[in-house]
């Protein structure tokens, strides 16, 4: 059977004691929430943490509450709660929705809004056991030097797989951060970086305490998510599509595609070929074209990489006409 | 065959109950228990948590034990030093290949595999030492103390790989290069054939591999006792070979080895190997003195695999205007992977089953296996049979539109008759084909579906069979295949002692039902010892669907004798002759004066005073095969009897993404004679879900470039359908007795796997005019062949070549029609 290694686990009370323990342990302590992605990658010994955190213990994490200036939701917050919340279901939508597309039920139960912005990238040469990983002469992302999927490449090219990082970004989220330091504040879109060892612009010992969504007003987004199976499996393409609207015209417009990149890919291009126009099937067909060159698959998840390329247009389309369905409605 | 005995019974998945549409009145006696649906005798402790699986046992003092595998895909090792491992604390032992230097192997004639590799590894994952430690940790902590020196030697990444590279060979035995096994058969002139034929008709498939993918992963656990006794629980289905290979691996007598098959938590042909873990897990007990156990991991599961070859498939096939098959030829080439495995009978199967559905009057099969630096291929549900019947089932669909005629019609026109002899040989008793395609054709409205739903929706049909049991022993004897021992208990109680395994097919059930139905009893209140060396009888294992119909005989026997033996001296009570006593309800009664009886307790203790303990003894051989002795090869393809099954898929293809998604099949299944119809059911449904697997999604993707690795050897990567891709089953169980079952029974627990692929291929082409001749039918696939057909290419993604293989030249058997002896003792008899 695959094991867990021995580790220390503590159980802070606050962000503050949590903050210390996790000072206290240094490079040799992780934080964990629900657990679904750290145990795993322990079990595999991609993390190798000697302290483990546990964040589930602390009030300040918890809750979710409609506020003037948007909605604010824990991290904390379990996925089946935050696709079952009236107000998000109702509100935002697409996030209910990503959060109820994330693997399977017994999952989303103990799996954290917090862990799933946080999730490692993934790399099917790097999501293997340690023996795998030795019969390969490791990666770079972990114990090696080589990156097998662009030996060339001076860096890891591991897979964003959140499925609700994607919508965070695409609405325009905000993140509450809270370190050694003191808290800041960060829009969605910067806490990641296009690299796949180093995929959070965010100190280790920073804990994300809350995510702020923003008022719902004038706007709507969706998202697609494409994988083999109805469950269970992770993105190999996510479509967050954003739209501000003016009457019948976009005034403004965002498309971000999950699981072609080592963050959620913002596609300016795309969002461009929207902004000022109705959303007519010749302006959606330029869209999903323009999503479509920079989407740049690797072959390191399920699926063929060239038409995992291809759905980009189709997924893209099928965002954008839900939107305009649910415009005429 | 009387149509009075057919007898249909009709369910859906979604749980809308069984209606019994008996086509005529059962010219059988009516059975008490045959044929309703039972709840499996072991299914409350399985479904609330209480088995105990192999890995749920603890000893006391027991240690666990890891495995080192091999990181090189081929390479010879030159150096291992375990000094630093051995000196861990914790640490109680460590063994290397030096510790078990005999080889073993399933088949007599591949005896290629090491408990732990002597001076060479044949793929990653390859075991190389083992370690015994007071917890896995330790063990696990272990394994990377020890320092292995390869020299790497070239790896053979594929099937064509190997034809093409003799050279350095994998193994030292064999067909010669790395071609470990080549059959060239021909019965019949089938160039006559073809001369002969109106259509002549060539086509090239690919089945890629697949694994078994069972739920509970491989342990066992090992007890060496101070008096020198050798226990192992292992969760295997083949307790018999296991025994055989600890005997010969440990060089101990066999009578100082127990093997207990435990539960087993799904198999699917991946546990009938005997495996290195339980070699290494004895030997350990062995050398510490204290119980040792292993849990594979998930990812060593995969390795372990004797899962599907991987075969490339090339048929041709001469048809009349008419569809009237005039000759047929099939060539195979099997990837299988670093070992002998069960691949020569693999090999011998991928060509024996073409003849049992359809009449092949003249036809010639040539099979190849090679060795490839992977994970050694088997035995997995169906074994060997379903790649050469989605090739033939694709095949004939593409004959039936070319010559213009209905693919349902066409199969329905030839069918194989019953009690017949085909070309190769093969006995044919009851054949139920007929019926299960008329039931599936209108039970699905094919008539008014096929080729003529909207693009983008379409409906396919595809047969096949399946035996029950093979007609031989895996190793050559004279002894039964399946013994039962019976005893009654002056209590009423019946103990059933039997070697066959229950693996979650049933067996259990069909032991305790069969039992129950001629002692009159109560299923519930039969006990079944099973699978035990020191306490049951040899049965050979449960593989090639032989239990039901062996095991199910000799227990019939062990019964009878026993209801002679009661009913004798019941009858001495009640006053009647033995032949009228009848036993039913748990009492045993005058037949011509029901309400004069005693209780089954009370005739056993009758009996049990007037001659002693009451306990008897059944076996089962199957009957000879008409192939027996007449080709080399003659022992793959004969069984006691043949299912038979047919399929109707609906599916549906999104034309902008290639997705298959599959709503609907319909599905009818020749059982012979249906014992547990819950059990049956369950049978088919769960067919019909890994058919569906092995259609749409499954496969073993190896990295050619990267030390030939397994890609995704893992539950979440390797892809099998969940629930939410299962498709709505529409079950039909037809019953065409066979004279060789238990009460008539066939197998149902392989055969309807066996329609479902090609049945979906057939029907994407009916949705969108496009073939994929090869499967997994992914969606990249059929956009690729959809791309293709709109640039007016071959509306078509497959396999283009079959490599040069250095075939020998054919061995000739003339068809039975052909033969001089058999036409002569055929008019003898007439
Ligand atoms: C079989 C399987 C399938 C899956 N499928 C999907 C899928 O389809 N889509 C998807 O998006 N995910 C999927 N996941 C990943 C995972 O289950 C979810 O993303 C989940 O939401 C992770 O949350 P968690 O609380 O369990 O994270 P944890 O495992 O607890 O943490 C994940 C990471 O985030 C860090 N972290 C957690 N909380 C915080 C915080 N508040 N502040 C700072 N750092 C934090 C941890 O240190 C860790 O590095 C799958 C996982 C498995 C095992
Ligand atoms: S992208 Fe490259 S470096 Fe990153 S995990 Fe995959 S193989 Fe390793």
């Amino acid at each position: 059977m695959l094991r867990l290694p021995s580790f220390t686990y503590r159980q802070p009370r606050s962000v503050r004691e949590a903050v210390a323990a996790k000072t206290d342990a240094g490079a040799d302590g992780m934080y964990v929430a629900g657990g679904t992605d750290l145990y795993p990658n322990m079990k595999r010994r991609h993390q190798e943490p000697r302290t483990v955190i546990s964040l589930m213990g602390i009030r300040e994490l918890t809750g979710c509450e409609m506020r003037d200036a948007g909605c604010v939701v824990g991290a904390n917050t379990s996925l089946t709660d935050l696709a079952a919340h009236p107000a998000i279901r109702r509100k935002y939508s697409a996030v209910a929705h990503a959060a109820e597309l994330v693997s399977t039920p017994l999952l989303r139960n103990m799996g954290t809004l917090g862990g799933n912005l946080c999730l490692d990238t993934r790399c099917n040469y790097y999501n293997q056991t340690y023996e795998w990983r030795k019969a390969i002469d490791f990666c770079m992302k972990k114990d090696g030097a080589i990156c097998w999927v662009a030996p060339s490449s001076p860096r890891c090219w591991a897979v964003s797989s959140s499925d609700v990082a994607p919508v965070a970004v695409a609405i325009g989220a905000e993140f509450l951060l809270v370190g050694p330091g003191g808290e800041r504040m960060v829009p969605a879109a910067r806490l990641y970086q296009n690299d796949g060892i180093n995929y959070l612009a965010k100190h280790p010992d920073e804990i994300l305490v809350e995510v702020r969504l923003p008022p719902p007003d004038g706007w709507d987004a969706v998202y697609r998510k494409l994988r083999r199976r109805g469950s269970f499996d992770f993105p190999v393409l996510g479509v967050a599509a954003w739209v501000r609207w003016d009457d019948a015209v976009v005034a403004d417009a965002r498309i971000v595609l999950g699981g072609v990149a080592s963050q959620p890919l913002e596609v300016p291009e795309a969002g461009a070929a929207l902004r000022g126009e109705h959303l007519s099937d010749e302006r959606i067909a330029a869209a999903a074209e323009s999503a479509y060159r920079p989407a740049k698959p690797l072959d390191n998840t399920d699926f063929d990489l060239s038409w995992r390329k291809q759905m980009t247009r189709v997924y893209v389309k099928g965002a954008l006409d839900e939107l305009r369905n649910r415009r005429g409605r | 065959m009387a149509a009075g005995k057919r007898k249909a019974t009709e369910r859906r998945k979604d749980g809308k109950g069984i209606q019994d549409t008996s086509m005529g009145p059962p010219a059988v006696p009516s059975f008490r228990r045959i044929g309703k649906a039972f709840r499996k005798v072991d299914a409350t402790a399985k479904v609330t948590g209480v088995t105990k699986f192999a890995d749920d046992l603890f000893l006391p003092r027991m240690l666990f034990a890891k495995v080192l595998r091999s990181t090189q895909p081929h390479a010879r090792i030159r150096r291992i030093d375990v000094s630093r491992a051995l000196a861990l604390d914790g640490v109680h032992a460590v063994l290397t290949g030096r510790d078990l230097p005999i080889p073993f192997g399933i088949l007599p004639v591949s005896q290629d595999e090491h408990a732990l590799a002597l001076d060479k590894v044949r793929f990653v994952g390859d075991p190389v030492a083992a370690v015994a430690a007071r917890s896995e940790e330790i063990a696990t902590a272990a394994l990377d103390l020890i320092v292995v020196e390869y020299e790497p030697l070239a790896a053979i990444a594929s099937a064509e790989d190997a034809v093409e590279t003799p050279d350095p060979r994998i193994h030292d035995y064999g067909h010669g290069g790395n071609l470990h096994k080549v059959v060239s058969l021909e019965f019949g002139d089938v160039e006559r054939g073809f001369a002969e034929a109106d259509l002549v008709r060539e086509d090239l498939l690919f089945f890629e591999g697949s694994t078994h993918l069972p739920m509970e992963q491989h342990a066992a656990v090992a007890d060496w006792s101070p008096d020198r006794k050798l226990t192992l629980w292992s969760s295997t289905q083949t307790p018999h070979y296991v025994h055989r290979a600890l005997a010969q691996v440990l060089e101990l007598p066999p009578a100082r080895i127990r093997v207990i098959a435990t539960p087993n938590g799904g198999a699917f042909g991946g546990k009938s190997d005997p495996f290195s873990h339980e070699i290494v897990v004895a030997k350990l007990a062995m050398v510490t003195g204290r119980p040792v156990k292993i849990t594979l991991t998930r990812e060593e599961v995969f390795y372990c695999h004797r899962g599907r070859h991987p075969t490339l498939m090339w048929v041709k096939t001469g048809v009349k205007r008419d569809g009237a098959i005039t000759a047929m030829h099939f060539r195979s080439l099997l990837d299988g992977g670093a070992y002998g495995s069960y691949g020569v009978a693999s090999t011998y199967y991928t060509g024996a089953l073409q003849t049992v559905t359809y009449h092949i009057p003249r036809y010639k099969f040539q099979g190849a296996r090679a060795f490839t630096n992977k994970p050694p291929c088997g035995p997995k549900r169906g074994h060997g049979t379903p790649q050469p019947r989605f090739a033939l089932e694709v095949h004939l669909d593409k004959i039936a539109e070319q010559l213009g005629l209905d693919p349902a019609e066409l199969r329905l026109r030839h069918l194989v008759p019953p009690d017949s002899v085909t070309a190769n040989y093969l006995r044919v008793g009851s054949i139920g084909l007929g019926d299960c395609i008329r039931k599936v054709v209108d039970g699905s409205g094919w008539k008014d579906h096929f080729r003529k739903l909207p693009f983008g929706q379409g409906v396919g049909l595809a047969c096949s069979s399946y035996l029950t049991g093979a007609g031989l022993p895996v190793y050559w004897n004279d002894m039964p295949h399946s013994g039962v021992q019976l005893k009654c208990d002056r209590g009423g109680g019946v103990t059933v002692f039997c070697g066959s395994t229950e693996i979650g097919q049933g067996s259990d059930s069909v032991l305790a039902i069969i039992v129950a139905e001629v002692l009159g009893l109560d299923p519930f209140d039969v006990a079944v010892v099973a699978a035990d060396t020191d306490l049951t009888p040899v049965d050979l294992g449960s593989y090639s669907s032989r239990v039901t119909l062996m095991t199910g005989n000799a227990a019939i026997q062990a019964a009878e004798r026993a209801r002679d033996i009661l009913a004798r001296y019941a009858g001495e009570r009640l006053g009647v002759s033995a032949v009228r006593v009848r036993f039913a309800d748990g009492r045993v009664c005058d037949a011509a004066d029901p309400t004069r009886a005693i209780s089954f307790a009370e005739a056993v203790q009758l009996a049990e005073a007037a001659q002693g303990t009451v306990g008897t003894m059944g076996s089962y051989t199957p009957p000879r095969s008409p192939a027996s002795g007449r080709y080399r090869g003659a022992g793959v393809g004969p069984s006691p009897a043949y299912s038979y099954s047919a399929a109707v898929a609906e599916v549906v293809v999104e034309p902008d993404t290639g997705i298959v998604r599959v709503p609907r099949i319909w599905i009818a299944h020749d059982v012979g004679r249906c014992i547990n119809a819950a059990a049956v059911i369950g049978q088919i449904e769960g067919s019909v879900y890994m058919g569906l697997g092995e259609a749409l999604m499954e496969e073993m993707p190896y990295r050619a470039n990267r030390h030939v690795v397994h890609k995704i050897p893992s539950l979440l990567e390797y892809k099998s359908p969940t629930t939410l891709e299962m498709c709505d089953v529409v079950t039909y169980i037809v019953e065409h007795p066979d004279p060789n079952g238990p009460f008539g029974a066939k197998e149902a627990g392989q055969g309807p796997l066996l329609p479902v692929m090609p049945a979906v291929a057939n029907a994407v082409y009916d949705a969108v005019g496009v073939r994929v001749d090869e499967v997994p039918i992914t969606p990249e696939k059929v956009l690729k062949a959809l791309k293709r057909k709109a640039k007016g290419e071959p509306p078509r993604y497959g396999p283009t070549s079959f490599p040069a293989i250095p075939w020998p030249e054919p061995t000739y058997v003339p068809p039975p029609w052909e033969d001089v002896d058999t036409i002569a003792t055929a008019s003898r008899h007439r």
